[in-house]
């Protein structure tokens, strides 16, 4: 099967604490996958393994093999840069940047060093539609950012996410700072976003994992206790554990 | 279109789906028992496994959506609603095969004034009828359409009712082969029985759109 991540044996320390114990995961392209699991059960650390974001923790240290579309990401080759370019992140608070909204979007294009403005209208546009913001800013792009109400920011840096091209999209609880209505619409964005990408989502609504996500991984203590299918996960867990977690009785 | 909006279109389409089935599988039964057409009984036989098939796939889907997506208000009721047109479809979709396998098991045509007597083409008629309401009710949600079936629902009570007078009637004259006019009135109970499932159907239709519970009331 043509995995686009496939993680082996994955440990990780921070100094002494052993925070991911033997993982092993497969995922396929163009699929969501939601990590759940208690605060501090490993799954936002694993996340962050993904695109090396963990790299500069002091006492950080990991085990292991990562490949993305068959590469090892860890590899001495590999250019930090390069890999967030196509394994790209976004938060849980949004966190633009206090210029425009244009800027924001541009600016993982503009370091890379384009200034065709052709090039740059273009991006702006196609990542503002695929973000299902551009009918509520194209009017004001030359706008503060800032000034968007937050499910529009969050929108706005799943653009500038997207406006760099990656193949990979991590989202860290995209949605856990946001109203009702706001989450709806970062949740069917993401189910639309499968189209093109390959998303995993960390997240803490269980619910969430369940409407966004084609499968799950359940993690506690390190440990990669289940994952399967959604449906599977959230209709028939192997586990115990998952079945506590996922009825609420414990976590 | 929301993700949870896309599975209940498409689980929509399922139960229409399942409701023509069984709609058609009645009125190939009818054929099958009036024209004693053995071929028509073995196909409804036949089909019946993918109206098994169907059902389970649609009581699977429900569950899926009630776990993923935790449905609320029109979209719970929907879900709930659907889980008990299925089960009752699927019971239709049973007696049809039950008829079916009885016009298998005849050596001869039935005797065609026996099933006037029995008045079994009205009650195929009645019954057929009322899934079409029921199914258009559905389509339409149509809670008018849908109550409508109440009221058929008496008329094929009617062809039960005389069903046991007409076999009272034979049995007190010692009319011979009573093996034939027995399981005449059993095929007129399962028609009953067809139409206390789609009066079912209907209610869980007007409980999907008006929020109301008819079961064990009146049915206004």
């Amino acid at each position: 099967m043509n995995y686009k991540i496939y993680a082996h044996n994955v440990n990780v320390y921070y100094g002494d604490n052993h925070v991911i114990k033997g993982v092993n995961m497969n995922i396929a392209p163009n699929t969501v996958t939601a990590f759940i699991g208690p605060s501090g059960c490993g799954k936002s650390t694993f996340l962050r393994v993904l695109n090396r974001m963990n790299d500069y923790i002091v006492g950080y240290r990991k085990e292991g093999e990562i490949l993305i579309d068959g590469e090892d990401i860890y590899a001495r080759n590999v250019r930090v840069e390069e890999l967030r370019k196509k394994v790209g992140m976004v938060f849980q608070k949004p966190n633009p940047f206090p210029k425009t909204i244009y800027e924001n979007v541009t600016y993982g294009l503009v370091i890379q060093g384009i200034k065709d403005k052709r090039v740059l209208d273009e991006a702006v546009e196609t990542s503002l539609k695929a973000s299902a913001l551009w009918d509520e800013v194209k009017d004001s792009l030359k706008k503060s950012a800032l000034a968007l109400s937050g499910g529009q920011q969050q929108r706005l840096c799943i653009a500038r996410t997207l406006a760099t091209s990656p193949s990979v999209v991590l989202m860290d609880e995209p949605a856990s700072a946001l109203d009702p209505i706001s989450t709806a619409k970062i949740e069917e964005l993401i189910y639309e976003l499968k189209q093109k990408y390959t998303i995993i989502i960390v997240t803490h609504n269980m619910q969430q994992a369940g409407r966004v996500s084609d499968s799950t991984a359940f993690f506690y203590m390190g440990d990669l206790i289940e994952y399967n299918t959604t449906k599977e996960i959230f209709t028939n867990p192997q586990q115990t554990r998952t079945q506590n977690y996922i009825t609420g009785r414990f976590g | 279109m929301t993700h949870l909006d896309t599975e209940i279109h498409q689980l929509r389409e399922e139960i229409i789906d399942l409701h023509r089935m069984v709609r058609t599988q009645l009125v190939k039964c009818k054929t099958a028992l009036l024209s004693f057409d053995r071929d028509m009984a073995k196909e409804v036989v036949a089909t019946e496994k993918r109206i098994n098939a169907l059902e389970l796939k649609i009581d699977r889907d429900c569950e899926n959506i009630l776990a993923l997506f935790n449905p609320v208000a029109v979209d719970l009721r929907f879900i709930l609603a659907v889980l008990k047109i299925n089960n009752n479809l699927e019971r239709i979709g049973d007696h049809a095969e039950g008829i079916a396998r009885y016009v298998l098991d005849l050596d001869k045509a039935n005797d065609p004034e026996v099933v006037t007597r029995y008045r079994v083409e009205e009650g195929f008629e009645v019954a057929v009828s009322m899934i079409d309401d029921s199914l258009a009710a559905l389509l339409n949600e149509d809670t008018a359409l849908a109550r409508k079936v109440f009221l058929k629902d008496e008329a094929l009570d009617h062809v039960n009712k005389n069903a046991t007078m007409v076999t009272i009637d034979l049995i007190r004259k010692n009319t011979p082969d009573p093996l034939h006019y027995v399981n005449t009135m059993s095929i007129v109970r399962k028609l009953e029985r067809v139409g206390d499932q789609t009066k079912n159907i209907a209610e869980e239709i007007i409980f999907f759109i008006e929020a109301k519970v008819l079961k064990h009331g009146r049915k206004n």
